[in-house]
This record gives structure tokens, C-alpha cells and sequence, in this order.
């Protein structure tokens, strides 16, 4: 026995050490060099773009988990996160009933994308009823009258239409479906808006790259997919006519125009939709992806670092952030988001976590 | 037996303390199962409160609505599954007859080690080869000529209706047919091997065929056996998420149609789960137990399928 213990107590003293060094470290630093997050799979890219290069200019490591909005939603209300995610913007009464602030961190655009043989790049036109009626089965081949009608000159094949769709609840849909309820009735009618539909017809791909895979397969296949995903995948994406009436490409300049227009101020929690929005060269099936944070903290260095982070984002993650196809939120609504901050995100004695910056 | 008398005492306390060591790893499983059971029913209660026993067969599923039921995914999932077995059961049964009792020595080893290799590749590996080659394959050879020729038979024609797209719950059975193929044929080769030497000999001497030795001495002799590896097969097919969530389509539609898209209840989970929340979570836990009462009646049903077998042989003797 008396061997036994020789060997056993020096580990056991050095494990001893080494578990009160794990419980007094967190406890006792003012410094904050680690931040949890988790939500959005869309922002995913970027977040973990923007926190590499936050890392190597300041050594703090956020460690953000793609887990889905909702996911993000939960886990912020359950305090294990730093802050949470969501493209799918929470409502002021949500916000309030969790004691949430929401914000946007950077804007997007879901695009429609086809597979059709004999149909070249960037030549098909659409507008929204034309869309909601392919996804409400009510336009089944791509030689319809009313999709000849808004494409001339386009050689439509007598081929059946494949609508895909997502098969796991998402922002993504929830900003596709949103516009599809403003521009359509029957679809307001008989579907609705939200991260997951009862979709009357269509087949279901997981994510943007299974919607993607889905397209690139079928013949006659239309599918709707984040820009970033159409871009890298070189798919042929569908002009769309938008509230003015004009037939507008997808990029970065047509999702800015979309959201220059909207009413940033005066919505709760910033979450206004940025679908069908007017301008002659808005994209119509916009989106932005916010963050949520708690508005009181008991951690309030937690919270600064956080949004120090943020404010770099905004400072200076605008040419990654373009270089990912993601598009940075309007100046004006920037300057507006740290205004909020000022007020909204306190300690438990009512103080703001962070100074205004000279 | 004074024997253990003799031992010292403390090789009695050892052997009472590893007793109660294996009582307590039996006892944790139990309990382990008890409490999945226990969070399933509470976590699925709201789902059952809101939409009552109704919620088994309703085949509304709409998180815009709020209305959800277990309908659609169950269908799709003993479909899917009974589709696999109906391949997976005779190409089994050809692979062990082929590596006991037809190979020449030489080959064996190669086949028994493919058949070992085929069931450690994981699941998403399955899926992602069923959607890239195999379903367009599929959709441009096999559902063509199916379509053509089954489906003009009067009444099970319309089982072969549907787009040609190589994505339905067809695609998914037969690649889970594929996935429980080893361990089907595993369980069969290992069985037909213990079957005595004497009764096979002696069948061949009486001047049966190989084939009336596999079906008459062989099969009749391994039943339960085969029986086993079947069951084990199903369980999986029933239980399979990656692979099939790649293939069958994920659509929330009721089709007698077979090359129409669908859903099981695994892959309806991988997919909602994530962003489920409320109602919607509740409901998707509820089709968990539902999956679990499956696999519990299809287990239980094995099991009554061999004892009615047992006392049948009971009889005849």
C-alpha cells in the first residue's frame, strides 16, 4: 500500500494545483480574453473570418458555433453564450420578455437559382407572383405562358419544374418566404412566412449546399440559396423585378440599395424586413443578420469586449466582409446601433458596459 | 462446493465487489433507458396535450400553422425500412449461402472482409454517394424501365409513379438495403456456420441438391439466427438519419407513389431539430418516442415470431 501511495500523492498534489489553478483563473481576471457565441449558420463565414483577424490584432478568440438561429435564440436565453445570432429577427415583445437587446451586424441577399439545359447564365426573369406560383405548384414547366411572356427570346424548354427548397428550419427561408407573403396572396393564403413552411410541393435539401447540390442535379430545377453559395457555386441565378418595376441582378450594390430604403430607426430591435423594399435597383429578397445580447449584464467586462469586437467589425471588417459576398448595413444604421448601445446595454447598476468612443 | 471456504478473504470481497460492480453496469442501463423513456414523455407532453392521441395519425405538419402530426414520417420510415429488408433479406441470404457452403477457400477471406468493410463506412458517406451517383443512375436507367413496366401492372403500377429525379423514398430504401446488408449477411454466415457438419453430409449423401440443403437443413436449422440478424438489420433501417435525409427528399407529403420525395422520422428530426422551438420541439421529441415504440413493437413482434416458431417445433417432434 505504502508504494502505492509514494507514486499516487505527488499526482494527485499536481492535480490538486492544477484544479484550483482552473477555478481561480476565470474568477480573478479582469482581462477578457474569450467570447462564446453561437446562432446563424448564414453570417457563419464571416463571423469566423472577422474573429481570426480580431485574434491576431488583439489576442482575444471568439468562438462562434453555427448552430442555427434558433439555436442562437436559446442558448442567449440560457445565458451560455456571450451572444447569440439570429437571421430571423426577434420581435420587440420577444426582446422584452427575455430582456434582449438585437442589432444588425451584416446584410445579405437570398437569390433564385435554376438549372434549366439550353438556358444560358443570368437570362431568366421572374417576378414574385411568378416565383410564389412555382413553389405553390401552380406553375409546373418552364414553357408556361406567363414565363415566356417575361423572358422573350429565352429558349424555355417543355420541361417539368423541380421547386427545391430547404428541408431544415432556417433564416434563409424565413427571408424567402417573407417575400414571397408580401408579393403573392395566394401564397399569404395558403402558406405563410417563417424558418420552416408546409411547402405544398418540391423537394427539401439540407442547407444552402443540399439546396444547391439538388439544383446542380435535376434538370428543371429552381432553388433558392444565399448569394455567398450562388457565387462560389457559379449557378445561374434569376433576375428579379422588384417594387419599382425594374428587373434587377443580385449583388452587393442591389442588396444596399434595398436596405438604404427601410425604416432601421423606427423598428423595434432593428428588425425590420428587408424584402420587396422600393428603389429602382433594390434587390427584393434582402436580408440582414443580427446579434443579441443580454441589455443587463452581470458581467459587464464580458459585454465590453463583445461589443469591441463588434465596433471593429464595423471599423474594420467592411472589405472582408465584401469579399465574402456579405454586404456591411448602412452607414446611418451603424452610427444608430452604437448610439443604442450607450443606453441599452447596462450593468446591474444601470451604468452603460461601454464609454462613448471619442 | 467448500472451495471458496478456503479462499482468503479478501478474494471473497473481490469477487462480491466486481458482482456488484456488473449488477451496477446491468442496472445502468436499465436506468439509462427509463430516463430517456421518462424525458421523452415529458418533453413530448405538450405536443400531446395540444393535439391528443390524433397527433399518431394526422398528417399535418405545418410550423407556420402550428399543427403537427406523426402521420407522414411514419409511413415514410417503416417504408423506407420495409423496402430495404425486401432487398437487403435475400441478397443476405445469397452472400452467406455463397461464403459457407458455394466459395472456394481462397475466396472467402476477400468476400467476408468486403462485407466487414462495407459496414464500418459510416452513414454520410452512404448518403453522399446515394445523392451525387447513385440517384442520377438511378433516375436515368433503373426508374425509367420500372416506371414503364411495373407501373403499368394494374393496382401496384401506381406504387412506381413520380418525377424522375432519383431522389424519393425508393432511393432511400435501397441504399439503406445496402447499409444493413452486412450486418444481415454477417449474422447469417456466422449462424449457417455452426450448423453441423453431419446434418449437411448427410443430406448431401441422401442426394439433395445444394440448394435443398441451404433451404431444407440449413435454413430450418438457423432460424432463429437469421431471424436475429433480420430484426438487427431492421433496427437499423428504422433508426438511419444521414443517409437517408440525403436521398428521400425531406417533403412532408402523403404518396402512394414511391419514387415521390418523402421523410422518416430520424431524418424529419435532423432536419427541424435545430430550429425547433415551442410547440415545433415538443412535436419532434414526440415523434422520437413514436420512433421508439416502432422499434419496441418491431422487436417485440420478433420476438413473439420465435417463440410461435419454437412451440410449432415443439409440436412436431
Amino acid at each position: 500500500m505504502k508504494t502505492v501511495f509514494t507514486g499516487t500523492l505527488p499526482s494527485g498534489l499536481v492535480l490538486l494545483v492544477l484544479l484550483a489553478l482552473l477555478i481561480s483563473t476565470p474568477a480573478e481576471a479582469h482581462e477578457v480574453n474569450r467570447l462564446n457565441a453561437a446562432g446563424a449558420t448564414f453570417p457563419y463565414p464571416l463571423y469566423a473570418r472577422w474573429a481570426s483577424d480580431y485574434n491576431q490584432q488583439t489576442g482575444i478568440r471568439i468562438n462562434y458555433q453555427s448552430i442555427g438561429s434558433g439555436g442562437g435564440v436559446r442558448q442567449i436565453v440560457a445565458r451560455t453564450v456571450d451572444f447569440g445570432a439570429t437571421d430571423d429577427p426577434l420581435s420587440a415583445e420577444e426582446l422584452a420578455e427575455h430582456g434582449l437587446v438585437q442589432f444588425p451586424m451584416i446584410m445579405g441577399g437570398v437569390v433564385p437559382v435554376v438549372n434549366i439545359r439550353g438556358v444560358a447564365h443570368d437570362s431568366l426573369r421572374m417576378d414574385g407572383e411568378i416565383l410564389a406560383d412555382i413553389y405553390l405548384g401552380r406553375i409546373t414547366r418552364w414553357n408556361d405562358p406567363r414565363l415566356v411572356a417575361a423572358n422573350p427570346g429565352v429558349p424555355l424548354p417543355d420541361h417539368p419544374i423541380t421547386p427545391i427548397r430547404r428541408s431544415d428550419g432556417s433564416g434563409t427561408t424565413a427571408i424567402f418566404t417573407s417575400y414571397l407573403n408580401r408579393v403573392s396572396a395566394p401564397w399569404r393564403e395558403q402558406v405563410g412566412e417563417g424558418k420552416a413552411v408546409s411547402w405544398p410541393v418540391g423537394l427539401g435539401g439540407k442547407g444552402n449546399e443540399g439546396v444547391a447540390a439538388y439544383v446542380r442535379r435535376v434538370n428543371g430545377a429552381i432553388g433558392y440559396i444565399e448569394n455567398a453559395f450562388a457565387v462560389h457555386l457559379d449557378m445561374n441565378v434569376v433576375r428579379l423585378k422588384n417594387r419599382d418595376d425594374h428587373y434587377v441582378k443580385a449583388g452587393p450594390e442591389s442588396f444596399q440599395a434595398a436596405a438604404a430604403k427601410a425604416d432601421w430607426a423606427g423598428t423595434p430591435g432593428f428588425g425590420v424586413a428587408l424584402t420587396d423594399q422600393p428603389g429602382k435597383n433594390s434587390w427584393p429578397i434582402t436580408g440582414a443578420s443580427f446579434i443579441l445580447m443580454h441589455r443587463q449584464t452581470n458581467r459587464p467586462a464580458v459585454a465590453r469586449t463583445a461589443l469591441d469586437f463588434f465596433d471593429w467589425a464595423f471599423e474594420q471588417g467592411h472589405a472582408s466582409a465584401l469579399a465574402l459576398h456579405y454586404v456591411p448595413i448602412p452607414d446611418p444604421v451603424i452610427a444608430l446601433v452604437r448610439e443604442r448601445w450607450l443606453t441599452e446595454i447596462v450593468d446591474k447598476q444601470g451604468q452603460p458596459v461601454r464609454e462613448a468612443q471619442p | 462446493m467448500s472451495g471458496s471456504n478456503t479462499l482468503p478473504a479478501r478474494g471473497r470481497w473481490g469477487d462480491r465487489l466486481f458482482q456488484g460492480v456488473a449488477l451496477g453496469f446491468a442496472l445502468l442501463v436499465l436506468v439509462l433507458l427509463a430516463s430517456i423513456i421518462l424525458m421523452l414523455l415529458i418533453k413530448a407532453m405538450p405536443a400531446f396535450e395540444a393535439f391528443g392521441i390524433g397527433f399518431l395519425w394526422s398528417a399535418e405538419w405545418n410550423p407556420v400553422t402550428h399543427q403537427y402530426g406523426a402521420l407522414i414520417a411514419v409511413v415514410g420510415t417503416l417504408v423506407s425500412s420495409l423496402i430495404a429488408i425486401a432487398i437487403a433479406v435475400p441478397v443476405s441470404f445469397g452472400i452467406a449461402l455463397f461464403i459457407t457452403m458455394l466459395a472456394p477457400q481462397w475466396l472467402r477471406r476477400p468476400v467476408v472482409t468486403a462485407i466487414e468493410l462495407l459496414a464500418a463506412i459510416p452513414s454520410i458517406i452512404y448518403g453522399m454517394w446515394g445523392l451525387f451517383y447513385f440517384a442520377p443512375w438511378f433516375a436515368d436507367t433503373m426508374q425509367p424501365w420500372m416506371t414503364t413496366y411495373l407501373g403499368a401492372i394494374p393496382y401496384i403500377g401506381a406504387l412506381f409513379q413520380g418525377p424522375p429525379i432519383g431522389i424519393s423514398v425508393m432511393t432511400a430504401g435501397i441504399v439503406l438495403a445496402i447499409m444493413i446488408i452486412p450486418f444481415i449477411a454477417s449474422v447469417m454466415r456466422d449462424v449457417f456456420e455452426v450448423v453441423p457438419k453431419a446434418l449437411t453430409e448427410s443430406a448431401f449423401a441422401m442426394g439433395a441438391t445444394t440448394w435443398e440443403v441451404a433451404w431444407k437443413v440449413v435454413l430450418p436449422y438457423t432460424r432463429t439466427g437469421v431471424i436475429g440478424g433480420v430484426m438487427l438489420g431492421l433496427g437499423r433501417a428504422l433508426g438511419e438519419t444521414m443517409a437517408v435525409t440525403f436521398v428521400i427528399g425531406n417533403a412532408h407529403n402523403l404518396s402512394l407513389g414511391l419514387f415521390e420525395p418523402g421523410t422518416t422520422i430520424a431524418s424529419t428530426l435532423a432536419n427541424e431539430f435545430n430550429e425547433a422551438g415551442g410547440l415545433q420541439l415538443s412535436s419532434l421529441i414526440a415523434l422520437g418516442l413514436v420512433l421508439f415504440m416502432v422499434t419496441f413493437v418491431v422487436l417485440g413482434l420478433s420476438k413473439l415470431m420465435l417463440l410461435r416458431l419454437g412451440a410449432q417445433e415443439g409440436k412436431r417432434t
